[in-house]
């Protein structure tokens, strides 16, 4: 398969995925084969361009012809095929974890489910992929519709609550002012391609380049800086695999990956570190990583947390690319990585917690990790992930983040970033810590229900998830300390877009 | 041979055909009479663009009769185009009314149907394509007062008053356009329009001049509904049967843009339309207006058929806006969106027909569990309200695309602002029905499948299909409606 035939079967793997879902529903175990089977042939496709684009090459390959002069096209480069191998790999692992998930709960229009699904990740592909702004803004659309009925899955007033807010702030901050931003800058640069070294440089002065980072920024609303980042929260309405892939991983990183995009290839590092214009960005995406955090630390909800955890994480990527160093960018695409396997572990924990003993709150969670020690085991290695701790992967991009920083002279983002881990330490651990250490908290009720008949052993014994559910998150815990060792690889691949 | 009477078979075909319905009396004979008139003019209506788009424009001389002292029938770039609309949308209604015209108006009152569509179809094809100044009148007439014939065939007796305040003020819009007309006769000696066009910039000072180009943009501002002169729109689209509210939604309002285009850009010209008389201002803020006061009228309406009427009010400010802005890249957004407009609203129309079919009511609240219900018309209204957004692959991104571009392009950022912001609104309105369809349970006793028939579910499906098609390939509407914009500013009449 040639590169470009590579890339157009990257899109449309997962649609005609979603067909034969769709026509398989009827008979489950089938369903779920044609899912797997969609997700393995995705990954092996994208895996074949890895050696291309590693050894410098960017491959191309244009789709349709759309509008004149802006066709709807795609381009390798490192930034995305990072996020590409990253998403499509770890759709293998949710989808398996989907299927115990789903089962485990019996949920209802699992056809629906897996179907939604396989389309938000050819809309992920296609924004990896974009070679345009224009095809970029459409498969962000695509995300970001094709989630809607993910989110609101369950159809209750709840969901449907969530989903107006999920859609509203996404599409409105999209069409708003993403859509803007996109024609600006084709009206000021006459191309809407990605470029090294950006298309804008020295076209634009610098309240006009900060403007229109502004209109960015915010028009990407999957990047979730404060004060547009509620729809994440919401979003966790949802069932658990889809928070684990799409809000811990495609969605929100296809936000902050345009971000980082749109920093390297339509500004330019150089032009935006001369004029300053991303010097507002820094210090609005360290407030909101730390603002998030605190945040995070106040919700007894176990995938509330995970949320705020995640606005707060998605910042030390827009940090990154504001920084406009390349250090800071290759910390910020790294992070995307690091962060992506370490909290997609939380999440599957949070599900497999669930699934197994139907508790939400991390205040019912004394003493669980006697009955779910995989787990447990599982949710430490990725919170210390999270948090940034040798021999974990997550220590890389934030040592990188940090470098980024000290390379941009603005020391004070040194110390955010160093609160934040603390900060990180401070929300993720005590659950760990509360589910090994301290004994298991009984109702009131069932203690004294439990005092009055034979003995309280059932709850002591092992009580893990469906294996279908276990083996996913032991799977990316150790992705993230295999990303520990690894971590030279992805630096070669980003050290691409930092020298131009 | 043939060939070369293809412009007035156009008009002539359904001319004739519609006193031939009201002989053959039979529901299924004159829907058939119908269909393949519609179908023909359809397919001329293609020929004629692809040659006009090729070979520049054509002349017709009706009867022989040079012009400009007999009628003459001229095509160019931009009304081969609308023509082209207005006979597809023609021919997919025609595919789609036999089920519904039964349902809602009776197979005993059929072929009045058909005879008035017959007649409304050879109206709005006529102004298309005429070169006739006094001709438009007639053709604008005769599809006018056909077009209050449909209207009150509807079974709400609501219907009657739509079409009686219709009659009135489409009347009041049609003496006015025929003063002007008259006015600019006495000024300039023809009715021509090539001809006025060539007479015109020697007599801009002349007062009667002015007076007629005043009073023929009123006149024409009343029938394409602009924002104030719109009163008579909501009630005729809600309570006209659905066939007529998809056809004249996704037609008539066209029409007369196209003939407002005709006469602000090649009768009078660009220099005099909006230099010497500034009319670029008070369309642009006439436009906003109705951008954003029928779109927040839209958002509170009860009755999910009047919500698409405010609609569609409101779209037609994003056509005049991009007329007001007096570019080739608005006017290429303008008529893009007559074009793209047509296709969502007749897909939505077309929807609520199904709706109607089946639940025999439009009022938001019965539309609780419709996708449980009618999976596939709740399926077809989602893919037209997302058209009606504007979201990328739908040919309402197009539309959005152009006329944001081109009030950047003139540096005008207030009015680029205000037309996302206006169509973040519509997210609002077509949200309502959508939660309402798929997240309220249906009601105990109508929990069952009951999807409407192939029939109408079929037409449906085609013209939300067409809005996906143009939304991912625009290059066929963009360079047509990039042609007509060049036509329309390039002075060449």
């Amino acid at each position: 398969m040639s590169p470009a035939e590579a890339i157009i079967a990257a899109v449309l793997v997962p649609l005609a995925g979603a067909v034969l879902i769709a026509i398989s529903g009827r008979w489950p175990n089938l369903r779920e084969t044609v899912t797997l089977v969609t997700a393995v042939i995705l990954f092996a496709v994208v895996l074949s361009l890895v050696p291309a684009v590693a050894a410098g090459a960017r491959p191309t390959a244009v789709l349709i012809q759309t509008l004149p002069g802006v066709p709807l096209a795609f381009e390798v480069e490192p930034l995305g095929m990072l996020f590409a191998l990253i998403a499509s790999g770890l759709w293998i692992v949710t989808s398996v974890y989907s299927i115990g998930y789903m089962r485990g709960n019996d949920e209802h229009n699992q056809t629906r489910f897996y179907v939604c699904f396989a389309i938000a990740l050819s809309s992920t592909m296609g924004v990896a992929l974009a070679g345009n702004l224009l095809t970029l803004f459409v498969f962000y659309e695509a995300l970001t519709l094709s989630t809607y009925p993910l989110v609101t899955h369950h159809g209750d007033e709840e969901s449907m609550k969530a989903g107006r807010t999920y859609l509203g702030i996404l599409i409105s901050t999209s069409i708003g002012l993403l859509l803007v931003a996109i024609l600006w800058t084709w009206v000021i640069a006459g191309t809407l391609d990605f470029r090294s070294g950006g298309i804008l440089s020295g076209r634009t002065d610098g309240l006009m380049t900060a403007a229109l980072l502004a209109l960015y920024a915010y028009g990407i609303g999957k990047a979730a800086l404060m004060p547009l980042h509620r729809w994440l929260p919401a979003a966790m309405v949802a069932p658990t695999p889809v928070s684990a892939l799409l809000h811990a991983v495609a969605v929100v990183k296809a936000g902050v990956f345009c971000v980082v995009k749109v920093v390297v290839y339509v500004f330019g590092i150089e032009f935006l570190s001369l004029t300053g214009a991303s010097e507002w960005l820094m210090y609005v995406a360290a407030a909101t990583l730390l603002i998030a955090s605190l945040v995070a630390m106040t919700k007894d909800n176990l995938k509330a947390r995970l949320a705020y955890s995640t606005v707060s994480q998605l910042s030390y990527v827009v940090l990154g690319a504001a920084l406009a160093t390349s250090w800071g960018v290759i910390g910020a695409g790294m992070h995307i990585a690091m962060h992506a396997l370490g909290k997609i572990t939380l999440f599957f924990c949070a599900g497999a917690i669930y699934t197994a003993l139907h508790k939400t709150e991390i205040s019912d969670m004394d003493g669980i990790g006697r009955q779910m020690p995989v787990t447990l085991t599982a949710f430490l290695i990725g919170a210390l992930s999270v948090i940034g701790l040798p021999p974990m992967g997550g220590v890389w991009s934030k040592w990188y983040l940090i470098l980024g920083a000290v390379e941009a002279h603005q020391l004070v983002f040194v110390a955010a970033l160093m609160i934040s881990s603390l900060l990180n330490i401070a929300y993720l651990l005590p659950l760990v810590a509360r589910a090994f250490f301290l004994p298991p908290r009984v109702p009131i009720a069932q203690a004294a229900g439990a005092a009055a008949a034979t003995s309280r052993e059932p709850d002591r014994g092992i009580r893990e998830a469906p294996i279908l559910c276990l083996v996913p998150l032991c799977v990316t815990a150790l992705g993230c300390i295999a990303l520990f060792f690894y971590a030279d690889r992805i630096y070669a691949l980003l050290a691409q877009i930092a020298a131009p | 041979m043939l060939a070369a009477h293809f412009p007035a078979l156009q008009v002539v075909l359904p001319l004739l055909m519609a006193p031939v319905c009201v002989l053959l009396r039979g529901a299924r004979l004159a829907w058939l009479a119908a269909l393949a008139v519609s179908w023909v003019a359809f397919a001329i209506a293609g020929l004629l663009l692809a040659e006009v788009l090729i070979g520049g424009p054509l002349s017709y001389a009706v009867g022989g009769w040079a012009p400009p002292w007999g009628i003459e029938i001229r095509l160019d770039a931009v009304n081969a185009f609308v023509a082209l609309i207005v006979a597809a949308i023609g021919a997919i209604v025609m595919l789609y009314a036999p089920k519904s015209v039964e349902r809602e108006i009776g197979n005993d009152r059929a072929y009045l149907f058909y005879t008035a569509y017959l007649l409304c179809l050879a109206g709005l094809l006529g102004v298309t394509i005429t070169g006739d100044a006094f001709n438009l009148f007639v053709f604008l007439e005769i599809s006018s007062l056909s077009s209050y014939i449909l209207i009150s065939l509807g079974r709400d007796r609501r219907a009657l008053y739509a079409a009686y305040q219709y009659l009135i003020l489409g009347t009041i819009g049609a003496t006015l356009y025929l003063i002007g007309v008259g006015l600019l006769y006495q000024a300039t000696g023809t009715l021509n329009l090539a001809d006025l066009a060539q007479r015109l910039p020697a007599l801009e000072d002349v007062r009667g001049v002015r007076v007629a180009f005043a009073f023929l943009t009123v006149g024409l501002s009343l029938k394409l509904a602009l924002f104030p002169l719109h009163l008579w729109l909501p009630n005729a689209y809600t309570y006209a049967p659905s066939v007529v509210t998809a056809f004249l939604a996704a037609t008539a309002t066209k029409v007369a843009v196209y003939a407002l285009l005709r006469f602000l850009f090649t009768v009078f010209g660009a220099e005099f339309s909006f230099t010497v008389l500034p009319m670029g201002p008070p369309l642009a803020v006439l436009a906003v207006l109705a951008m954003f006061t029928a779109s927040i009228v839209a958002i509170f309406q009860e009755n999910v058929k009047r919500m698409l009427a405010y609609s569609s009010i409101a779209q037609i400010g994003y056509m005049v806006l991009g007329i007001s802005l007096v570019t080739v890249e608005g006017l290429t957004a303008s008529i893009l969106h007559v074009f793209n407009h047509a296709l969502m609203k007749g897909a939505l129309f077309l929807a609520m027909g199904c709706v109607f079919y089946r639940i025999s009511s439009v009022h938001i609240d019965d539309f609780a569990g419709l996708a449980k219900r009618m999976p596939w018309t709740a399926a077809a209204f989602v893919g037209g309200g997302l058209s009606l957004i504007g979201v990328p692959l739908t040919a309402g991104f197009i539309s959005k695309w152009y006329l944001v571009l081109a009030a950047l392009e003139r540096n005008m950022w207030p009015v680029a602002a205000l037309i996302v912001i206006s169509s973040l609104l519509a997210v609002i309105y077509v949200w309502r029905v959508v939660e309402q369809a798929y997240f309220r349970p249906p009601p105990a006793d109508r929990d069952v499948r009951e999807e409407a028939p192939l029939s109408l579910l079929i037409p449906t499906w085609i013209l939300v299909a067409a809005n996906v098609y143009f939304g991912v390939d625009a290059g066929l509407t963009t360079s047509a409606a990039g042609q007509a914009a060049q036509t329309l500013l390039g002075s060449a009449p």
